[in-house]
Order: structure tokens, then sequence, then C-alpha cells
């Protein structure tokens, strides 16, 4: 496969969380954005808390389905939509929709680790942001400090891209592939 | 899967529009109709290839600064046996087996902990000490100090 990778729209390591893919959502710049409410907690109010409490699965799938959600809150539809896209821009949450499972699309969903000097860590940590098969990043409290997740639609992309790391940067990528899944359910109490 | 679905898949990763039919604005994105978009959408929820519809909250924005990666040296023939019985733990959130890498790396089981205070994670690590008893040798909890990048799987266009 072809070495030469695109520039993508991927955002700067260190630039924060993924609000601007919220941004992308509501990109004709019309959704209402919501004024700040004093009574809000850490940036969110009870109502953002409930509808994230609520809505971390079970978005429905039908003709006006903010609508479904602003009755089970309470709320009118047009709020629905303002929340979460003040929600995301705010970077409070990191994405609205559906959560794709690698595997089960024949696909592949690695995890992998680099012991990576720290005069290195900047440059090997943005090389490895850039790439598109890279899902996740993060830096660990390690000699393995940089943990990160590849995931494709098939395993020899996750490959090509470990290897492609490895090349660039120099220092070798470690595959903890899973063996086997035991528990995996992140909902988190807002 | 098909084209189709892999269309969907590349016009939904980022996130569902919003607008009030957020599935129309897809059908005439990809130029199918509603029902054909809903009914894959649900299809591939019933398959599994959509874990879940909904909102990904930030974990960091809502308190939940301590990101521990549990990592644990287990026992061969215990460790799957033990695996399940840490998976149901409530605070767990992802537990799996994976190989180790010697000599820099031991450790045969991992569990994420997500907590609100370094205490509360150590607290539940001391938990899934217990149980895993003397089958362990060897453990660490491994916090996450940033994170660099959180976008969830992308397919290309």
């Amino acid at each position: 496969m072809s070495r030469v990778r695109q520039p993508r729209a991927v955002k700067s390591p260190g630039a924060g969380f993924d609000a601007a893919r919220g941004a992308a959502c509501n990109a004709d710049g019309r959704t209402p954005m919501r004024k700040p409410d004093p009574s809000a907690v850490n940036g969110l109010t009870e109502m953002d808390r409930r509808l994230i409490n609520q809505y971390q699965g079970g978005f429905p799938i039908c003709e006006r389905p903010f609508q479904v959600v602003a009755d089970t809150l309470g709320i009118s539809e047009a709020d629905v939509i303002a929340r979460i896209a003040t929600l995301l821009q705010a970077g409070l949450l990191t994405r609205f929709g559906p959560l794709f499972n690698a595997d089960r699309m024949g696909g592949s969903n690695v995890l992998a680790a680099m012991a990576v000097p720290a005069s290195e860590f900047e440059r090997v940590a943005e090389f490895v942001n850039l790439q598109p098969e890279i899902a996740h990043n993060y830096r660990r409290e390690h000699a393995l400090n940089l943990w990160f997740v590849g995931a494709a639609e098939t395993p020899e992309k996750v490959e090509a891209a470990f290897d492609y790391i490895e090349s660039m940067s120099g220092y070798p990528v470690y595959r903890f592939p899973k063996e086997r899944e035991f528990f995996v359910e992140l909902k988190l109490e807002a | 899967m098909d084209t189709i679905d892999r269309n969907l898949i590349t016009a939904t990763q980022t996130g569902l529009p919003l607008t009030p039919r957020p599935y129309h604005a897809i059908a005439e994105q990809l130029g199918i109709s509603v029902d054909e978009v809903m009914m894959r959408l649900k299809a591939m929820q019933a398959s599994g290839v959509i874990r879940r519809i909904g909102v990904v909250p930030n974990h960091y924005a809502l308190g939940y600064r301590h990101n521990g990666m549990t990592v644990w040296d287990v026992a061969d023939d215990r460790v799957d046996a033990l695996g399940e019985q840490i998976g149901k733990l409530a605070f767990v959130s992802h537990c799996y087996r994976r190989p180790r890498r010697l000599p820099i790396w031991p450790y045969n089981l991992f569990a994420m902990v997500h907590a609100r205070s370094r205490e509360q994670a150590q607290a539940y690590a001391n938990q899934i000490a217990a149980v895993l008893g003397e089958a362990c040798h060897k453990s660490d909890i491994l916090y996450s100090s940033r994170m660099l990048k959180k976008t969830g799987l992308r397919i290309a266009d």
C-alpha cells in the first residue's frame, strides 16, 4: 500500500478534545447556541446531566428522534438539539452519534504502546496522531508512555499503520491485541 | 456489509446531523430513502456493528480525571476465570486478556477504571487485587496523564 499519507483533518496533539467534531454537525452555523446558564456546575446544568446520563445509548432511530428525547426529558426538541450542539462545542461531549464496533465490521482494533524518551515525546505523539488509523492516543505514566489504539476495516491496515509508525519514529511498537474480551461498557455518570 | 452500509458509516462516524430529521438529512446526502437509512442502522445495531447511538461524554470534563489502566500478571491457567469475575465489577469499564511482552511487559490482564480521585482509583484496584488473590504475581496502574487523541473509528471516504 502507498506510504504517502495525505494530511487529514486531524487536530494537533494537545489541542484538546474533539469538540470540532461537533462543530462539523452544525456547520451551517444555524444551530442556535444557548447562553451560559449561571447555575451550571462544571459547565453542566441539571438538564445537561439528565441528557448525558440517559442518552449515552438508546438514541432513537425514527422520524423525529430529538422530539422523542425531548418528550422524555420534558423540554423542547429545539432545546435538545441546541444543548447537544453546545456541549459538543464546549468539549463536554467528544461526539454524538453511532459508536461503531470495528471487530463486527470484519475490522480490527488493536491496542499498542511505545516507550518514547521525554525529549522526543511531542514529536512522536504528533506523528502517531496524524495517522488516520489511530483512534485513541494517551500519554500514560510508565516506561511504556504512549498508548494508542489502531482501528481500521482490516487487520492489515492497522498493522501497516503500526509498521509505518515504527519505521518513521525508530521506536518499537508493542502490540497488545485482545485475546479475550471479558467486558466492555463505558457509561459514565455526569 | 455492502457499499451502502459503508457509505452510512462514513456519513455518520463523525456524528449525526443536528437537525430535527437527522436520518432524512443522511438519506438526502446518500441519495437513498429515509426508510432504508433507518432500517440499515437498526440492522447494524442488532448485529453489533453499532454498539450504541448517543452522546459520548468527555470523561475528563465530567471530572473523571483519574483513568487508571490496571494491569495484572495472572497465572495462565486462572486468568480466564478470574477475568470473567473482574469484568463483572461495576467500576470496571473494559476488561481484556492480552499477550505479555517480556521483558518490558509482564501483564496479561487489563482492567480500566475511571475515578474522580487517585484514592478512588486505588481503592478500585485494591478490590481487583482482592479478587485475584495469589493468582496474581505482579500489578501496576497506568494513569493517563494526557488525552492526545480521541476520534473513534474512522474509515476512509
